[in-house]
C-alpha cells in the first residue's frame, strides 16, 4: 500500500469508513428520512467494494453487475421506504422512531 | 487402486413421461384455486369437481400406465425409472436434479396415492356438496396430491423435502378449512407449529448426511473430499448376495439358519453379475439413486470402502450416521405423529372427514415410515438408529392404542388407531423388515381410509344433530370434560348414535369388514402385514432392545386396537335402538360415498392375501417382498430367532388377542342397558385408570405446562436480557450501575421468593420484566449489526 | 496527477458522509449525501467502472435522492425555518462504529488479497453481454421486483378511502384486546 499507486486497499478503507458512518447514522439518528441516509450510505459502501474487487482482484464485470442489483434494490427500497414514512407520518404526524415505537409490548 | 469395484443396484432408465403424474393435480389445482369461484358461480359444483376428479384420474392412469406397462414387464432389478425434468441447482459439489425416480418403492407409493385420492376426490363430491366454498376444497385437495407425489418421485432430498413443506401446507390449510372456528383454525396451526419441530431436524438430518459425505474433521480443519467417480461392475441387487457384506454383517451371514433364508428366498438369478461397467458418482450428494449406489460398492474382498467410511466417522464423538438417522427420525415422527410429536394428529381431525380419511390416515401421514424405507441403505448401516425408530414405534403403538380405548368421538378413535398404526409401521421399518412396513402402510391406507369414509357417512348422516342447534354454549364445560354426558349437538359423539346398522346398512357392512381387518383377522389384509411385522419384530437382531421385548408390546396393542374398533362399531350400530328422530333424518349415504367405501372395503380384504401370503404357510417369500427387495437390497435381514414353531405359535395368539378383544368390546358394548351396568361396576373399581386414559394421559396439558409455557418463559428471559443488555450499552454507565443494583434486587426478589413461591414465581417475574420483547427502536437494531459482525469476526480465531 | 483526483473524491466522499451523520438539520444532510454519491460515482469512474458511474448519477442522485427530499419536505412544515434532526447517544455510536472500523482495517490486512493487473477500460459493452446472458433470470427477476415495489409504494402511500372507518374499528379492537 503505497500513497502513490492507487490499489485494492484505497477502495477498502474508503468503503469502511462509508461503512462505519452509515452505521453511525442509523444507530444515532432518530428521524426516519435520517436513517434511510445512513441505509444508502452502507448501500453505496458495499456496491463500491464489489467495484473495488471485481476490478484489482477478479479482472470480471461480475462485481459490477452485483452493483447494479444494489443500485436497483435501492431504488426499490427507496420507494417503499419513502412510502412507509408518509403513511407513518400521516398516523403520528411525526417521523420520529422514539415516538413511533408503538408496537413494542 | 487396481482393484475391481462390484456394486448391486438396479440399472436405471428413462421414461419420459413421469413428470406427468403430478403435472395434472398441479393444473388441477391451479385451476380451481385460480378460476374455481368464478366457474363454481357460472357453471355450478360440477364444474369445479369435474376438473378435480378429472386431474386425478387422469394422473392415476399415467401412474397405472407406468406401473403396469413399464415397471412390471421390465426384468427385475432393472425397475428403476429416472427422468431428469431439469436440473435446479448445480454449486461447487452439490448438484440438485429436478428428477423423478419411479422404482418398485416409489411405484407402489404412487398408485396407492393416485388411487386412494381419485377414490377420495370422488367421495368428496358427495361429502362436500352442501359446502359454500367448494373450489377451496377441491384446489387444496389436488395441491396435496400434487405436493404428496412430488415427495414420493423425488430423486433427491430437496425435492422430497418441498413435497414435504407441500403437504405439510396443505395439511394446514385442509385443517383449518372451516377457519371461521377458532378452535378449528387452531388445530391447523398446531399441526403446522409442530410439524415445524420435525422438517427442522429433517433439514439438520440432511445437512449432517452432505456433509458427512463430503469430507472429515481431522485435527481441527475440514478436509473437503474431491468429487470424484469409480468404474463399478454392476451386480442385479435382485440376486442373492451374501458374502458381500462387510464387518457385522459378515457376522449374521455367518449363522447358517439367516444365510439359507436369505438364499432361499432372494431366487433363482444366480451370481447375478452382469459385466456391464458402471460410472458412480463418488462424493456429497443428495441424490438418493446416487447416494445408494456409493454405500454399494463393494471392493474385491468383500469390504464396502464408502459404507465403511460412513460408519466409521463421528462428529462430537457420536457416530454420524447414528445422528443422521435420528434427525430424520424426528422428521419422520413429526410427519407420521409418532411420541413425543404426536399430539398434532388427533387434534387434525378438525378437518373434513375425507381430508382426515387422504391426508391423516392414508397419504401423508406415510410419509415418515416411506422416508425411513427410502433411507434403508443408511438406516441399515447404524442399528443404533433403528433401534430408536423401532422402540419409539412400539412405544407409540401401545401409547396410542391405550388413548384410544376410551374415546367417544368416533374421529378421535380413528385418530388414536393411525397413530398407534403408524407406531406398527416404523416397528416394520425399524426392525430392517422394509417390506413389512410398508406392506403395512397399503394394507393400512386401504382400511384406514375405509373406516374414516365410513365414520364420514355417519356423521353426514348425523349432520341433522348440529342444524337442530341443541346449542352447547351453556353447556357445563367442566362437566363435558369429565364426558358424564354427551353434547347433544355433536354428530360426532358416538353416545349420540347407535342403532344405526339399519339405516345405513352399506356403511355399516364395509365398516365391519375394515376392522375385522384391523384388528387382525386372518381373512383380511391387515392380519398378514401386523403379522409380519410382530414376528421381524420378534425375530430381528438389529435393534439392540431384545426382539421379544418389540413384540411383546405391539402384541399388547394389537389387543387394545382390536377392542376400540370394535367397540366403536358396536357403539355406532348397534348399543340402543335409533330413536324417532334419527329414524326420520338418518339415511344411507349417496352412491358417490358408498361405492367409493365398497371399493375400499374390497381393497382392505384382497390385498393381504395376494401380496403377502406368509413364507410359513407358501414356503416362498411373499410377493410384497420379492418386489421391494431391490430396493432395500444394500444388507439382509438380520434374522435372529428361527422357528417355525414360534412363528406358528405367534400367529395364533395374536389371532387370539384380537378375538379377546372383539369379544370384550362385544360384552360391553352391544347392548346399551348391560353396558351401563357392567360399566358402572367396572368404572367404579377402575376409575382412576379410565380417567387417565380418558384424558390422554394428560399429554397435551403437560406440553401446555413445559413445552409452550417453558417456551415463553425462556424467551421473556432473553428479552430481559436483550432489553438489559442492549439498553444498557445504548445509555451507558449511569443505567448500569442502577441496572446492577436493580438486578441485585431482582436476584434478590426473583430467587429468594422464587425459592419461597417455587416456579411459578420465577415465571410470573420473568414475565412481568421482559415483557417488552422488542425495544421498538430501529437506533438499537443497529448495535445488534455490530455485535453481529464482531462475533463473526472473532468466531474463527477462537476456532484456531 | 491521477493520486490526486483520486484523494480528492476520497475527501469529498467521507467529509460528506460525515456531513450526513452530523448535520444539524435534516436539509443539509440531504445535501451532503448528494456530494457523496457523486464522490462515490468519481470513485467508480476512477476504476473504469464507465456504466456503473453514470448509472449511479442517474438512479441515485436523480432518482432516489429527489425522492429522499421529497420526503424530508412533505414530512415536515414547509414554514418551519429548520427541519431540525436530532440525534440521541452519539458516543456510544461513535465507539460502536470505531470497533467495526477497527475490526474491517484489521481484516483488510490480514488478509492476502490476490491481485491483478488490468487497465482501465469501458466495460458497458461487457456488462450488457452479462445481463443477457449469464445473469439473465436475476436481471429479469429484478424488473419485477421494481414493479411490485412500485405497486407496493403506491398501496402503502395511498389514502385509505374509508380512513375515518377504519380507524374507527381498530381502536376498538385494540381497546378490546387490551
Amino acid at each position: 500500500m503505497s500513497w502513490s499507486n492507487i490499489g485494492l486497499h484505497h477502495y477498502l478503507i474508503i468503503s469502511a469508513v462509508l461503512l462505519t458512518i452509515g452505521l453511525f447514522t442509523v444507530a444515532t439518528r432518530r428521524n426516519v428520512v435520517a436513517i434511510l441516509m445512513g441505509v444508502e450510505l452502507m448501500l453505496n459502501a458495499a456496491s463500491l467494494n464489489f467495484v473495488a474487487f471485481s476490478h484489482y482482484v477478479h479482472g470480471s464485470v461480475a462485481g459490477q453487475v452485483f452493483s447494479v442489483f444494489i443500485i436497483i434494490l435501492a431504488a426499490a427500497e427507496a420507494a417503499i421506504a419513502l412510502a412507509i414514512v408518509l403513511a407513518i407520518f400521516r398516523h403520528f404526524r411525526v417521523i420520529d422512531v422514539e415516538e413511533t415505537a408503538t408496537l413494542r409490548e | 487402486m487396481g482393484d475391481t469395484y462390484t456394486a448391486a443396484f438396479q440399472k436405471v432408465h428413462e421414461l419420459g413421461f413421469l413428470w406427468l403424474i403430478p403435472l395434472f393435480p398441479l393444473i388441477g389445482a391451479a385451476v380451481n384455486g385460480i378460476l374455481g369461484k368464478k366457474l363454481q358461480d357460472r357453471f355450478g359444483k360440477r364444474a369445479v369437481h369435474t376438473i378435480a376428479v378429472g386431474a386425478m384420474v387422469l394422473s392415476s392412469l399415467v401412474a397405472c400406465y407406468a406401473f403396469i406397462a413399464k415397471l412390471l414387464p421390465a426384468p427385475a432389478g432393472e425397475r428403476t425409472f429416472r427422468d431428469l425434468v431439469f436440473p435446479m441447482i448445480q454449486l461447487g459439489a452439490l448438484q440438485v436434479d429436478f428428477a423423478l425416480l419411479l422404482d418398485q418403492l416409489s411405484g407402489t407409493m404412487t398408485l396407492i396415492i393416485t388411487l386412494i385420492g381419485t377414490l377420495i376426490h370422488v367421495y368428496s363430491i358427495g361429502y362436500m356438496a352442501g359446502e359454500k366454498s367448494y373450489w377451496r376444497f377441491f384446489s387444496y385437495l389436488n395441491l396435496f396430491v400434487f405436493s404428496m407425489l412430488l415427495l414420493v418421485l423425488g430423486d433427491s432430498f430437496i425435492l422430497m423435502f418441498f413435497g414435504w413443506e407441500g403437504v405439510g401446507l396443505c395439511s394446514y390449510l385442509l385443517i383449518g378449512f372451516w377457519y371461521t372456528d377458532r378452535s378449528k383454525a387452531a388445530a391447523g396451526m398446531k399441526a403446522f407449529v409442530v410439524n415445524r419441530v420435525g422438517d427442522f431436524a429433517f433439514c439438520c438430518g440432511m445437512f449432517l448426511l452432505f456433509w458427512g459425505l463430503g469430507g472429515a474433521w481431522e485435527h481441527d480443519r475440514f478436509y473437503q473430499q474431491e468429487v470424484t467417480s469409480v468404474q463399478v461392475v454392476r451386480v442385479d441387487p435382485s440376486a442373492h448376495h451374501a458374502g458381500t457384506g462387510h464387518g457385522d454383517e459378515i457376522a449374521h451371514a455367518a449363522q447358517p439358519a439367516a444365510a439359507a433364508a436369505a438364499a432361499a428366498g432372494h431366487g433363482t438369478a444366480g451370481a447375478g453379475t452382469t459385466g456391464e461397467p458402471t460410472t458412480v458418482r463418488i462424493g456429497p450428494t443428495v441424490m438418493f439413486h446416487e447416494l445408494r449406489q456409493q454405500l454399494a460398492i463393494t471392493r474385491s474382498d468383500g469390504v464396502r470402502p464408502l459404507a465403511e467410511r460412513m460408519t466409521g466417522s463421528t462428529v462430537w464423538g457420536i457416530p454420524i450416521l447414528f445422528l443422521v438417522g435420528l434427525c430424520f427420525f424426528i422428521g419422520a415422527a413429526g410427519k407420521s405423529a409418532q411420541i413425543p410429536l404426536y399430539v398434532w394428529l388427533p387434534d387434525a381431525m378438525a378437518g373434513p372427514t375425507p381430508v382426515s380419511a387422504l391426508i391423516h390416515a392414508a397419504t401423508m401421514v406415510t410419509a415418515g415410515v416411506y422416508m425411513v424405507a427410502r433411507l434403508n441403505f443408511v438406516f441399515w448401516l447404524s442399528p443404533g438408529a433403528m433401534t430408536v425408530v423401532a422402540t419409539v414405534g412400539a412405544v407409540t403403538a401401545l401409547f396410542a392404542a391405550t388413548m384410544g380405548l376410551f374415546q367417544y368421538d368416533i374421529k378421535k378413535v380413528l385418530a388414536y388407531s393411525t397413530v398407534s398404526q403408524l407406531g406398527y409401521m416404523f416397528i416394520g421399518v425399524g426392525v430392517g423388515a422394509w417390506w413389512a412396513g410398508i406392506f403395512h402402510l397399503l394394507t393400512h391406507a386401504a382400511f384406514k381410509a375405509c373406516l374414516f369414509l365410513g365414520s364420514g357417512s355417519v356423521i353426514h348422516g348425523m349432520h341433522f344433530l348440529a342444524h337442530h342447534g341443541h346449542g352447547n354454549d351453556g353447556d357445563d364445560h367442566q362437566q363435558r370434560d369429565l364426558r358424564l354426558r354427551a353434547d347433544p349437538a355433536d354428530p360426532q359423539d358416538m353416545r349420540n348414535m347407535g342403532g344405526l346398522a339399519k339405516l345405513m346398512p352399506r356403511t355399516r357392512l364395509t365398516y365391519l369388514i375394515a376392522c375385522i381387518s384391523i384388528a387382525g383377522f386372518p381373512i383380511a389384509a391387515g392380519f398378514y402385514s401386523k403379522d409380519e411385522i410382530l414376528w421381524k419384530a420378534m425375530a430381528n437382531g438389529s435393534t439392540l432392545v431384545p426382539g421379544p421385548l418389540l413384540w411383546f408390546v405391539g402384541f399388547l396393542a394389537a389387543g387394545c386396537t382390536s377392542f376400540y374398533m370394535f367397540r366403536s362399531y358396536y357403539f355406532t350400530f348397534f348399543h340402543r335402538e335409533a330413536t324417532a328422530e334419527m329414524k326420520h333424518h338418518v339415511h344411507e349415504s349417496p352412491a358417490c360415498m358408498t361405492y367409493v367405501l365398497w371399493a375400499l372395503a374390497g381393497l382392505a380384504v384382497v390385498t393381504g392375501p395376494i401380496l403377502g401370503f406368509p413364507m410359513l404357510w407358501t414356503g416362498s417369500e411373499p410377493l410384497f417382498e420379492q418386489w421391494l427387495h431391490p430396493v432395500t437390497s444394500l444388507g439382509p435381514f438380520r434374522q435372529h430367532i428361527e422357528s417355525h414353531g414360534l412363528e406358528w405359535a405367534l400367529m395364533l395368539a395374536s389371532v387370539g388377542i384380537a378375538t379377546l378383544g372383539w369379544l370384550t368390546a362385544r360384552f360391553f358394548y352391544r347392548d346399551a342397558a348391560a353396558t351401563e351396568r357392567k360399566l358402572a361396576d367396572l368404572k367404579s373399581r377402575f376409575a382412576g385408570t379410565h380417567r387417565l386414559l380418558y384424558n390422554k394421559y394428560w399429554v397435551d396439558e403437560i406440553y401446555q405446562a413445559t413445552v409452550v409455557r417453558g417456551f415463553m418463559a425462556l424467551s421473556r428471559c432473553l428479552a430481559t436480557i436483550d432489553k438489559k443488555i442492549v439498553d444498557g450499552l445504548v445509555n451507558a454507565t449511569s443505567p448500569l450501575i442502577r441496572g446492577a443494583s436493580w438486578l441485585s434486587g431482582w436476584i434478590d426478589r426473583t430467587f429468594v421468593d422464587g425459592a419461597v413461591n417455587g416456579v411459578g414465581a420465577v415465571v410470573i417475574a420473568l414475565g412481568r420484566h421482559g415483557r417488552r420483547l422488542q425495544t421498538g427502536r430501529i437506533n438499537n437494531y443497529a448495535y445488534g449489526v455490530v455485535v453481529g459482525v464482531i462475533v463473526l469476526f472473532l468466531f474463527p480465531s477462537l476456532m484456531k | 496527477m491521477t493520486p490526486i483526483i483520486f484523494y480528492g473524491l476520497a475527501l469529498l466522499v467521507v467529509l460528506s458522509a460525515l456531513g450526513v451523520a452530523l448535520a444539524r438539520n435534516i436539509l443539509y444532510s440531504g445535501f451532503a449525501l448528494l456530494g457523496t454519491l457523486l464522490g462515490v460515482a468519481g470513485l467508480y469512474l476512477f476504476i473504469g467502472a464507465d456504466f456503473l458511474g453514470v448509472a449511479q448519477l442517474v438512479i441515485y442522485v436523480g432518482g432516489i435522492l429527489v425522492l429522499i427530499l421529497f420526503a424530508v419536505l412533505l414530512t415536515n412544515r414547509i414554514g418551519q425555518v429548520k427541519i431540525s434532526s436530532l440525534s440521541v447517544n452519539r458516543l456510544v455510536g461513535a465507539v460502536a462504529a470505531a470497533l467495526l472500523f477497527g475490526l474491517l482495517f484489521e481484516v483488510m490486512l490480514d488478509t492476502p488479497w490476490p491481485q491483478i493487473e488490468e487497465a482501465a477500460a469501458p466495460t458497458t459493452a461487457r456488462l450488457g453481454d452479462a445481463f443477457l446472458g449469464e445473469y439473465l433470470l436475476p436481471f429479469e427477476l429484478a424488473s419485477l421486483v421494481l414493479l411490485m415495489a412500485l405497486v407496493g409504494a403506491m398501496v402503502i402511500a395511498r389514502r385509505a378511502a374509508k380512513a375515518p372507518a377504519n380507524s374507527e374499528a381498530e381502536a376498538q379492537a385494540i381497546r378490546r384486546l387490551e
